[in-house]
């Protein structure tokens, strides 16, 4: 339960600087990145009047319902999925068994173009959740200081 | 499962209100979301059925402050409380740092909260949690209705480990934030604990 997730601002440049490249090279509208509890990692493209907490939130509970379609069905999991609407379509996959990587496109892009770079980005994106997730294991003591006083304060008000 | 970003200096914490159908999960999120800050909080999300039952989650982050200079957000979910939403359930449960459990106080819904407890039992260890081990609080909500159960008798019932409880009545917030904070403080211990 109480394991934990750090992102440190080395793994957090890296990230942004694959999802830049992905927006650029998919000619995609956003690139979203998110964990499968819906906590928003990175996000770059024309973010401005998006909402995106409430968009990890979901995503993380979409992946987490095609999760459990996948089990009834006898499958491990699905590693894409696709909303196509009238202008904007979304390509949902899932990186390193654990990250939500979301790429949102219209018309100036294609499936198969966003497909591709995804595939590249998915590659160089693990590579980073792995050093992460060795940097969490290692941990950092940070919070092993706080004080019930600390906890208190914060109520306090 | 917590997530430290130290890029933002940012901890996000996952509580999860569980109990049956109609206790009072969403309308205590939709309390806690209307009595905050605006700044302190984002949107409600509410995937709910026509008749507004919760069909997946609500859903909205809440910011409470800074704690060693890292700002501290929960994310606030409930679980649809009928009984045949179990799968729903089971995913909002994964990696949770906390759980509130709301149970109805009316004499006629004490099956239904014994049954919901014995759930979230089962739904925790099938994830390999224990609800001893987690940040764990007890709400005693609809305290104002006239069938409302004595609370030695729901303690007995529902509360055999002890966890600490409130008496609440959520459409008028009684109870409610000493609720909220009362398992964002075992969050926040929890977290001492576990570094």
């Amino acid at each position: 339960m109480s394991s934990q997730f750090v992102m440190y601002d080395e793994e957090f440049q890296r990230i942004n600087r694959v999802c830049e490249r992905l927006t650029r090279e998919a000619n995609a509208k956003v690139v979203f990145l998110g964990d499968k509890n819906g906590q928003l990692i990175a996000c770059t493209g024309q973010t401005e009047n998006l909402d995106t907490t409430s968009l990890a939130s979901l995503m993380a509970g979409q992946i987490a319902a095609a999760g459990g379609i996948a089990k009834l069905i006898n499958e491990k999991e699905f590693n894409q999925i696709f909303h196509e609407g009238e202008r904007d379509n979304v390509h949902i996959s899932i990186v390193a068994s654990r990250v939500i990587l979301v790429v949102i496109f219209d018309s100036r892009s294609s499936l198969g173009l966003v497909r591709l770079r995804v595939k590249k980005a998915s590659e160089e994106l693990a590579r980073v959740f792995e050093t992460m997730m060795r940097k969490t294991e290692t941990g950092a003591a940070l919070f092993a200081e706080i004080t019930d006083d600390d906890i208190d304060n914060m109520f306090s008000e | 499962m917590s997530f430290i970003n130290y890029t933002n200096r940012e901890i996000t914490c996952k509580i999860v209100y569980y109990g049956p159908g109609l206790c009072g999960k969403t309308t205590n999120v939709q309390w806690i979301h209307a009595q905050t800050a605006q700044e302190a909080r984002g949107k409600l999300i509410s995937l709910a059925t026509e008749t507004e039952r919760t069909l997946f989650f609500d859903f909205f982050p809440l910011a409470l402050g800074q704690i060693r200079g890292f700002k501290t957000r929960f994310h606030l979910y409930t679980v649809p409380g009928q009984v045949f939403y179990d799968a729903s359930r089971k995913l909002i449960l994964k990696n949770l740092d906390g759980v509130v459990f709301v149970a109805d106080s009316q004499d006629e819904r004490m099956d239904a909260n014994v049954e919901s407890v014995e759930n979230l039992l089962t739904n925790l260890q099938d994830q390999g949690d224990e609800l001893s081990k987690v940040p764990y609080v007890m709400q005693y909500n609809k305290r104002d209705l006239p069938n409302a159960a004595p609370v030695d008798e729901m303690r007995r019932l529902l509360n055999p480990l002890g966890a600490p409880e409130f008496e609440a009545v959520a459409p008028t917030g009684v109870g409610v934030f000493e609720t909220l904070k009362q398992v964002a403080k075992l969050v926040l211990a929890d977290l001492r604990k576990n570094t």
